[in-house]
């Protein structure tokens, strides 16, 4: 190491063009790489973030799994397709707000906003963490659903397909109203009334951590408006038999409704990020 | 305004409600250069830099930075730039991931390995943020801030909290940064930090320039009035004088030869400084 190995800094002669800026999609990949390993670092965010969907469903399936909710469909089915939604959620709605509040209260963002990074490219690594541990949770909660619970995958195409877009549009939609949802909260210290305890409710309204047949009809009406029950019911026409359809409240799948709810979020959230995303804490200018 | 000018700036202003922080300042700032604004806590040094920065906008002015308004500048003028700021750092990842991942932001980044030597964080390459020390994290900062191989560099406050040591590394690499041609602007309330690195400063109080120059000219320091004191028979005497010398041969031939406890003195920069953002002594 010595001080001749750092050159001077030279300016481009005038005229000449500038020297090209690093892509948006190459610093967005390096950033998703980093963000998907500082996620799995991290012991809380894995603990409360990532494992605790798994944890639950086994619980949760344990005390109540094996009575049956209808003919050939046990509880236990039903929880882990709602722990899916649960899931996607999690790593997606929890795990952004969470890490977004934090990331604006350290300063993280406001450092990034004083470099050449295009903003997308923050987004895109973000994209990449969020469907990186997504699809990781998932395939988590399924196999514990299929080890214990009697969960089969998907035997058609129309299933694996219900589930790919149940899935994209569920992670889109929660992963836009978490980034909107983290400008809300002061700090990140007061997260969890902004984002940790809706959550909580709306999981146990949603058909998450109660069968959503045995969540009473105005709660059912309060979990319509939001994309945490539609998810679970899109996810629940594809891992439980045609039958269990006449659990639900239309007696029926209703992948129109589910997809026009999911569509709509993803507008509205658009429109919440757009409007409130700020690289800044508040009262800091 | 030339282009060997980096910043130019014209009757700034930005009040916090009814609070003028900064409230009419004038800077020249040119290529290579490294300027100090002093001041107090509050003078606004601190906005003027975010203003220059890009990060706040001012309410009223002109500002050019490298020929552009920061407020409206793109993501090539930002490349051009460097900022170091005392934050928290990313607790999971490493230092070496750090530095690496803000090169890989830049055009034409410096080795982040010689960064990361540089600022002193050979041996720590591969420890996380959250096992950094508080020291250890401000070197952090300074390489993040420098990596970019920026042409223009914001520091403020840069060694607030150092120890001595900490801080006269940290003045030698400042000084080997601008000796590669780095423009520097720093904020400092420490005087002997802007004696040591700039060869301007600006001294701010109350969002105002109260004195501008060469360290070792500020407020007019060479050409201020001496004061001349001495024991008289009838107790010490001071006397303010432009012509100290004149004043001392006088005493000379008064006392015929040694004059009792004689002492010229000028005042210190740090009396000049006290005096100028009006702090009471």
């Amino acid at each position: 190491m010595t001080a001749t190995s750092l050159s001077r800094p030279s300016t481009p002669p005038v005229g000449e063009e500038q020297p090209r800026l690093p892509g948006t999609w190459r610093t967005g990949l390096v950033r998703g790489r980093l963000e998907v390993r500082a996620f799995f670092r991290e012991r809380q965010a894995v603990a409360f973030v990532f494992a605790m969907p798994a944890i639950l469903l086994i619980l949760l399936g344990s005390i109540f799994g094996h009575e049956a909710a209808a003919h050939h469909v046990t509880v236990g089915q039903l929880f882990t397709a709602g722990m899916i939604a649960g899931g996607i959620g999690s790593t997606s709605f929890q795990n952004l707000g969470l890490a977004i509040a934090a990331e604006r209260e350290r300063g993280t963002l406001k450092r990034l906003r004083g470099t050449p990074l295009a903003p997308a490219a923050y987004f895109v690594g973000k994209i990449i963490q969020v469907f990186v541990c997504t699809i990781a949770e998932v395939a988590v909660l399924i196999a514990v659903g299929m080890a214990f619970y009697h969960l089969h995958l998907p035997t058609s195409a129309a299933k694996w397909w219900t589930l790919a877009w149940v899935f994209v549009l569920g992670t889109v939609a929660c992963s836009l109203i978490g980034i909107g949802i983290s400008s809300l909260g002061r700090s990140a210290t007061n997260s969890f009334p902004v984002i940790t305890l809706p959550f909580l409710v709306l999981q146990f309204i949603s058909g998450v951590y109660v069968p959503f047949n045995n969540v009473p009809p105005w709660l059912q009406h309060i979990a319509a408006i939001f994309p945490l029950k539609w998810m679970g019911q899109g996810l629940r026409s594809v891992f439980l038999p045609a039958q269990a359809a006449t659990l639900e409240p239309g007696h029926a799948w209703q992948h129109g409704q589910t997809l026009l709810a999911l569509a709509a979020w993803i507008v509205g959230g658009l429109v919440l990020c757009l409007t409130t995303f700020r690289w800044r804490p508040t009262g800091d200018g | 305004m030339t282009s060997e000018t980096a910043i130019h700036v014209r009757g700034l202003r930005k009040s916090y409600g009814q609070t003028p922080a900064v409230d009419g300042i004038d800077l020249d700032i040119s290529r290579g250069e490294v300027f100090a604004l002093l001041g107090p806590n509050g003078a606004g040094k601190t906005t003027t830099v975010e203003i220059l920065e890009g990060y706040r906008h001012r309410d009223g002015g002109t500002v050019a930075v490298f020929g552009q308004d920061p407020a409206s500048a793109g993501r090539n003028w930002r490349a051009r730039i460097g900022i170091v700021l005392q934050l928290t750092a990313e607790p999971e990842l490493t230092v070496a991931e750090m530095v690496t991942m803000f090169a890989g932001f830049y055009p034409k980044p410096r080795d982040p390995g010689e960064v990361i030597e540089l600022v002193g964080l050979g041996g720590l390459s591969a420890r996380r943020g959250r096992q950094l020390s508080g020291g250890q994290r401000r070197r952090l900062d300074v390489a993040l801030g420098i990596v970019g191989r920026p042409e223009l560099l914001f520091l403020d406050e840069p060694t607030t909290g150092f120890d001595p040591e900490a801080r006269r590394q940290f003045w030698e690499l400042i000084g080997h940064l601008a000796s590669e041609g780095t423009t520097i602007l720093l904020t400092t309330h420490y005087l002997p930090e802007a004696e040591a690195l700039a060869d301007r400063v600006a001294v701010l109080a109350s969002g105002k320039v109260v004195a501008l120059g060469i360290p070792d000219s500020l407020g007019g320091r060479v050409t201020q009035d001496a004061q001349v004191s001495w024991e008289a028979p009838d107790g010490r005497r001071t006397l303010q004088t432009a012509t100290p010398t004149k004043v001392v041969t006088e005493l000379a031939a008064e006392f015929s030869g040694e004059v009792p406890g004689l002492a010229v003195t000028r005042p210190s920069l740090e009396d000049v400084y006290l005096e100028l953002i009006g702090a009471d002594r």
